[in-house]
């Protein structure tokens, strides 16, 4: 028996959050040979997020104040690593993401065949492919990340994401701040971590409002270049 | 006379430079005395004052400093020293705020996984308690 954690983060989520947590604990009762636990990351919203949240029956981890997307993912997989889950997967509290693709997303981590694998809306172009300019950005990364850790990964941004207990223990310790994702599979490729990706539907926001601005996706590109850059230098262990 | 005035110039600039940096000092050490300034962060400031006074006083120094850098109006030098410890206080707040941000950031999540934590037991003793 496996056991998954399944980490929602979560700010200002409070007419979602319900119906998403319900549709992944339906999702993953179905999976077979595995225990899953939801938890809510609650990264200090101001409406009653974490109230309905616990109605669900989900874990719910209430930030003091908002930590930003990457604080709260962290404070998940810190989470897991304490309680020593086996897998871990995360997905957005707005229901952009599908939880029926949550086997799909893990089916490669119980084979061994991976360490972490993204959902990617790019594989298959089905779904809600995001507008244009980030279209450009998310091309960008591909570019970029896949020359530097030699695995092409079309969907750097796609927060839909397993990972197994070698990753958990990694991310519980460093996972960037602000914009985490593209970072991430930096932080993990560099150390060796065999990621890969499999094609999921995506669909529009439900609700709430993105962690990106229209406005600051200059400031968005920038910052995370500057970061996968930095990484490239950075002293790393090779597992 | 344009000597003279100059003279008189450089005369003021090293009282206002001697002025300036005694108020600085005394203002640190008075923020230090209330605990209002940790004497780890008032050091780089200590240093620097003190560093603006000798340069003020010792007129001769600035000069041969002055000429040895190329800066051809001595006082102009003390600026640039000043300028020079302002931007090495700005790049250690800077690092000081990020050192602060990350161990927030861990203290935040802690909480959160204690909070967690402690509603379980709770519940749990109530549990019990009940039956």
């Amino acid at each position: 028996m496996n056991r998954l954690l399944v980490i929602i983060p979560a700010y200002n989520e409070a007419s979602n959050i319900a119906d998403v947590v319900l549709r992944v604990q339906k999702a993953t009762d179905t999976l077979s040979n595995i225990r899953a636990t939801v938890l809510v990351v609650n990264d200090g919203s101001t409406d009653n997020t974490s109230d309905c949240a616990c109605t669900t029956g989900a874990v719910v981890l209430d930030l003091p104040y908002n930590l930003g997307i990457g604080g709260a993912v962290q404070c998940g997989f810190r989470y897991a690593r304490d309680k020593k889950f086996d897998m871990a997967i995360q997905i957005d509290g707005d229901g952009q993401h599908d939880p029926s693709f949550i086997h799909k997303l893990i089916s490669p981590l119980q084979e061994g065949t991976a360490d972490m694998v993204i959902g990617s809306r790019f594989l298959n172009r089905e779904g809600f492919q995001s507008t244009w300019l980030r279209r450009i950005g998310i091309r960008i990364f591909e570019w970029v990340n896949s020359a530097i850790i030699g695995q092409r990964i079309t969907d750097n941004t796609s927060g839909f994401r397993a990972y197994n207990k070698q990753a958990i223990a990694l991310l519980a310790e460093e996972y960037p701040s602000d914009y985490p994702e593209p970072e991430a599979v930096i932080v993990l490729g560099l150390r060796g971590f065999k990621i890969c990706e499999t094609p999921v539907v995506m669909r529009e926001r439900q609700g709430g409002t993105s962690s990106i601005g229209s406005m600051s996706s200059v400031y968005y590109m920038a910052k995370v270049l500057l970061a996968i850059g930095v990484n490239v230098f950075k002293k790393q262990n090779q597992r | 006379m344009p000597e003279l005035n100059t003279g008189v110039e450089i005369f003021r600039i090293q009282i206002i430079a001697v002025v300036g940096s005694l108020f600085i000092i005394g203002f640190i050490i008075e923020l230090i005395r209330r605990k209002k300034l940790q004497e780890r962060y008032a050091l780089l400031w200590l240093v620097a004052g003190i560093v603006m006074i000798v340069l003020s006083i010792w007129r001769n120094g600035l000069d041969k400093l002055a000429h040895l850098l190329g800066v051809g109006y001595a006082p102009a030098l003390l600026f640039l020293v000043a300028l020079g410890f302002g931007l090495l206080m700005m790049i250690h707040f800077s690092v000081v705020i990020s050192s602060l941000t990350e161990r927030n950031k861990i203290l935040a999540q802690e909480v959160a996984l204690l909070k967690a934590e402690l509603n379980k037991i709770n519940d749990e003793f109530k549990k019990r308690s009940v039956n």
